[in-house]
């Protein structure tokens, strides 16, 4: 099999050529090797996907077991924040440069136990707040659609290198938006679970209640085929859940009897012409393979932007204070005092952005400010999640584009915070509300992909998962063109 | 809507140095957020019980058994400053 | 200083010339932090550390590492509840964690998961004190200041040994139902007694696993006001306890006379000199931005859970003491000490069952071990750690009341088995010859020649002059090598003489 040939094999496919004898896993993880490695030394000519980038198939023990793990060393890209042992874990910060944990995260360790081979460590705005990867402090990334763009964020260094091909799949967080996003803009597949799904211990957190692991593939099938080996209850996670179902590989055709619930507030003004295009002509399909398409109301879906930037904000603070610069990290030096030292440190080590929401959120939580900012976030999620379950009393599925527009140019947002948290719009009610959600690219506007989101209730992630195959299926969509 | 003290306070509640232009950029930026996620105030949620926990169920409690600690190397392995086996930090006042 | 805690009403000149002119009562309440005896930490599986080298019991959870995640012990939340039951609290149906925000080294995560507006179990009482609330925590790390170094620019520097955090923590806080410093060590010790008792904790204050603030204030005698209070921090023996607490009342009593009004603040006291001290810098660690633990979900207290504290409840102190009086006859007195003392009365139980023969009276039993044996022993010494074994008391007391040895020289056999251990006080006897007197010995001659020989104490004593047997007494005894009876020589004496 040739380079080319093996390379365009999804996970998926290159498991069955496995299987079928024609190819070798290590062959592939040697094929992707060379491609993410040629990526991470190009420096300013890549697309800087990666902070980490492996020397050689780690040795699982496989060959001496005479065992076939189910993922068979094929290679992936794991977002920076996922603690894995020894390997630098940075979450895309300064203040973590070169941290190497003693740990690996468990949603790493499943996949790897199952055969999965650590390819490389991707790059992702700091701390997972962002939404473009403009947020590093190891460098922006690009979009292999056109490296003039973002690729969306936070985990923009696992859409990029998926959607480049410098990686079969890839491990992102989600927490407002950040898989389902950047799978968007790159013209990929990326799913957020249920919470709980996905257990979180050893992901570096930013925000508790909302942050949820999740894959970011070339297809649907892929997805599923990962996240099945992600989900389990976790005894170290207090809030992971076991999973009533085992993920299954997706079977659907057709979306006869499946009723999809387009809400107003989601679908309205602040949607870009060519990406309203794109998903109305997604809708099109969708009732071609049967689908009943429906307007719905999410009347509190306005204000969850709002409740999201004060709820996340104020978990990240707390979060983000363990980093002291007293046991691991980043100390600032010739500090006078311990005081000193804690600013300092903290002033050095976060960015721009970082600072900003750790200050937003104790502004939130503190005394004479909790009932109107915190307290009342928190009624505003109840709402939404409320709404949520009220509108799929009457449709299976809400559908919405998952981003109000395609890849913007780099620095084209970052002088106006509140005009880059606009990029969640579409993705943070199902965030507040727990739900799982997928994207899938459903099209071009002006050469570059729109994304399609759709959501479902707690724990449908099967059924999601099959209407997003059928709908993959019927519109075909080609993101051979971003691959380097 | 926030000012150069209420940043200096929360700026101390957080342990984070600012610069003078520093203090002046987040004072708009986050006056600006804020208008923005004041919106909520506009809503009726005086029936409406907080969300603290997503999932709708009670905590799974841990069996009182010992597992194994981390050796002290690896637990000091990326400490800044080390001494007496501990980690050296400079000392709180009072 | 921080702003005082009451209206400002209170605070007026006129208020407070009333105030000072006014008697003052003293209300005071106890905050105490109990280490629990479970095998691991609060929210990880690192086991608790006892005097072990820096660092050697911590894990990614109790470091803070990032990607860590707590999960909560269920042994600390069955000891809390258990503490909740011995309390009569009312024991929540769900109870929720909450993150309390401060920065310091000994904070690992920067926040300590602690309970707020959920804690485990609300009021309840002891001893006549009401209780407020319980609820689970995670004890800080150990910070030890060592000077100067090298390595640090500036200031001096501090270690930070993380064995000691996450170690689960309970906090009973009492409504300001005290009103004295030695009511305030009497109730501590009952409920030192009491958690002893439960087995949830070793409660030892000079180790740390028994901490105690307490909270101050005056008020004007038989009024309801409430005063500014003041917190007193960290008093780590029961002496210092009511030293401290005594000094505050004293250092709050000569504000309120001279006019002055009190701040509220958070003191120290040092037991050295006495000297109470403002720990600066508290008043901006207050906004401690408490929101619910989003890493842990609610714990829910079913009724199997509170079946299952229940079923490990030992017999408390109270029901103890009215046991061992009602079984032994024992003065009400003699049985409370015993009771609220678990060590005295465990051993005093001990040496009981021991089946020592002659059986030993259990009220001189007691004596004995309240009186004889503790004053041989050092201050709060548990009697089952000395060398005296309970059974080999037990046998000395039983051959004290079959008169076998006289109080005396069983005392001397007391030092010995203090210092040396053994279990036959018999054989001690019999090798010093110092088995009281017997049929075959003529005490009335020996009374009779020591009659004689103290002429003039026993004219003394035959006048009424009591006191005046001393030295006849003595010469019996040097004359018996301290074997006699000491009553049977009293009653031989006066019958010599006809009294």
């Amino acid at each position: 099999m040739s380079d080319a040939e093996l390379l365009a094999l999804s996970a998926a496919g290159a498991l069955a050529a496995i299987a079928a004898g024609e190819l070798a896993g290590g062959e592939v993880f040697d094929a992707y090797l060379k491609r993410a490695r040629g990526d991470h030394e190009a420096g300013v000519d890549g697309l800087n996907c990666f902070t980490w980038v492996a020397r050689g198939p780690a040795d699982d023990g496989s060959s001496e077991r005479g065992d076939s793990p189910a993922l068979a060393g094929l290679p992936l890209a794991v977002k920076d924040l996922f603690c894995t042992e020894g390997v630098p874990s940075q979450s895309g910060s300064r203040i973590l440069e070169g941290y190497l944990p003693p740990y690996t995260a468990t949603a790493v360790s499943r996949l790897t136990a199952a055969g999965a081979g650590l390819l490389a460590k991707t790059n992702q705005d700091e701390f997972a707040m962002g939404s473009s990867n403009e947020n590093s402090a190891f460098g922006p990334v690009l979009n292999p659609w056109d490296r003039e763009r973002v690729p969306g964020g936070s985990s923009g260094g696992s859409a990029a290198a998926v959607a480049a091909g410098l990686a079969p799949w890839a491990l992102g967080t989600d927490t407002g938006g950040s898989i389902r996003q950047p799978a968007a803009l790159c013209g990929i597949v990326g799913m957020k679970p249920t919470y709980g799904l996905v257990s979180r211990y050893g992901m570096i957190a930013f925000a508790s209640s909302l942050d949820q692991a999740g894959p970011l593939t070339r297809d649907v099938t892929d997805a599923a085929l990962l996240l099945s080996h992600m989900v389990g209850q976790d005894p170290c996670d207090a809030t992971s859940l076991a999973s009533p179902e085992p993920i299954r590989t997706p079977f659907g055709e057709s979306l006869a009897g499946v009723r999809l619930g387009v809400p107003d507030e989601l679908t309205g003004e602040g949607i870009e012409a060519g990406v309203m295009e794109s998903f109305n002509g997604a809708l099109d399909s969708a009732r071609e393979l049967g689908a009943e398409v429906e307007r719905v109301k999410l009347p509190h879906a306005p204000h969850a932007l709002s409740a999201y930037y004060v709820l996340a904000p104020a978990e990240c603070s707390s979060n983000l204070a363990r980093y002291d610069g007293v046991r691991y990290g980043l100390r600032a030096e010739a500090a006078d005092d311990l005081l000193q030292m804690y600013t300092r440190t903290r002033h050095d080590g976060f960015g721009a952005e970082v600072r900003r929401r750790i200050m937003l959120g104790t502004y939130a939580l503190s005394s004479g400010y909790y009932d109107a900012y915190y307290g009342r976030a928190q009624r505003v999620r109840t709402k939404i999640a409320e709404d949520f379950r009220h509108v799929f009393g009457g449709v299976d599925f809400v559908v919405t584009p998952t981003s109000p527009t395609v890849a913007f140019k780099l620095g084209e947002r970052t002088a106006d915070p509140l005009s880059m948290y606009y990029s969640d719009y579409c993705t943070v009610p199902m965030s507040l509300a727990g739900i799982p959600a997928l994207s899938m690219p459903c099209g071009l506007s002006e050469g570059l992909p729109v994304g399609f989101q759709i959501s479902g209730p707690a724990f449908s992630e099967n059924r999601l998962l099959d209407a997003a195959r059928a709908l993959e299926r019927a519109l075909a969509f080609d993101g051979g063109a971003a691959r380097v | 809507m926030i000012d150069r003290d209420e940043v200096l306070h929360v700026a101390r509640l957080a342990r984070l140095a600012l610069s003078e232009e520093e203090i002046e950029t987040m004072a708009r930026e986050l006056s600006a957020v804020l208008d923005h996620v004041a919106r909520i105030a506009e809503l009726d949620l005086s029936n409406t019980p907080p969300t603290s926990h997503v999932v709708e169920l009670t905590g799974a409690l841990r069996p009182d058994v010992p597992r194994p600690c981390l050796p002290r190397e690896l637990a000091l392995a990326q400490a800044p400053s080390v001494a007496d086996g501990g980690f050296l930090v400079p000392s709180p006042q009072a | 200083m921080a702003e005082p805690r009451v209206s400002d009403a209170l605070e007026s000149a006129p208020v407070r010339a009333a105030v000072a002119a006014a008697e003052l009562e003293p209300v005071i309440g106890l905050e105490i932090h109990v280490q629990l005896r479970t095998a691991t930490k609060m929210f990880c599986g690192c086991e608790l550390s006892f005097g072990d080298e820096p660092n050697t019991h911590t894990c990614a959870v109790c470091l803070g590492l990032p990607g860590s995640l707590p999960v909560v012990n269920e042994r600390a939340v069955h000891f809390g509840l258990m503490i909740g039951i011995a309390l009569g609290s009312h024991l929540a149906e769900r109870s929720i964690f909450h993150r309390k925000n401060y920065f310091y080294p000994d904070l690992p995560k920067g926040y300590q998961i602690s309970q707020y507006d959920e804690p485990l179990c609300r009021g309840g009482g002891l001893g006549g004190v009401r209780i407020h609330r319980v609820h689970l925590e995670e004890d800080a790390a150990k910070l030890t200041h060592i000077g100067h170094s090298g390595r640090i620019h500036g200031s001096d520097a501090s270690v930070v040994d993380f064995n000691r955090g996450g170690t689960p923590l309970v906090e009973i806080v009492t409504e300001p139902d005290l009103r004295s410093p030695e009511q305030a060590g009497e109730w501590l010790r009952l409920l030192r007694a009491t958690l002893r008792r439960l087995g949830v904790s070793d409660v030892n204050m000079e180790e740390g696993s028994l901490r105690c603030d307490a909270n101050i204030s005056l008020r004007r005698a038989g009024t309801d006001e409430l005063g500014t209070k003041t917190e007193l921090k960290n008093m780590n023996s029961f002496r210092f306890l009511e030293r401290g607490i005594r000094a505050e009342i004293a250092r709050q009593e000569q504000v309120l006379r001279s006019g002055g009004a009190v701040a509220a603040e958070t003191l120290h006291f040092d037991p050295v000199s006495g000297a109470i001290t403002s720990l600066r810098s508290k008043e901006e660690a207050h906004d401690y931005r408490y929101f619910p633990e989003p890493d842990l979900l609610p714990v829910a207290i079913d009724e199997q859970m509170i079946s299952a504290a229940r079923e490990d409840m030992p017999e408390l102190p109270a029901e103890r003491a009215e046991r061992l009086a009602r079984e032994g006859n024992l003065h009400a007195d003699t049985a409370q000490l015993l009771a609220f003392r678990s060590e005295l009365g465990d051993y005093y139980e001990a040496a009981l069952q021991s089946g020592a023969d002659p059986v030993p009276p259990p009220q001189m039993l007691a004596n004995w071990v309240t009186g004889d044996l503790v004053s041989r022993l050092g201050d709060g010494e548990d009697p089952a750690s000395s060398r005296v074994e309970a059974a080999a008391l037990a046998r000395l007391v039983g051959l004290v009341s079959a008169k076998q040895v006289n109080v005396g020289a069983a005392r001397h056999v007391l030092d010995r088995l203090v210092a040396e251990g053994g279990s036959d006080p018999s054989a001690m006897i019999a090798e010093e010859g110092l088995a009281a007197l017997g049929a075959e010995d003529d005490l009335a001659a020996i009374v009779a020649a020591a009659l004689e020989a103290n002429a003039d104490a026993a004219e003394r004593v035959r006048d009424g002059n009591a006191k005046a047997i001393g030295p006849i007494v003595g010469h019996v005894m040097r004359e018996t090598k301290g074997r006699a009876d000491g009553q049977e020589v009293t009653r031989l004496v006066h019958q010599q003489l006809g009294i």
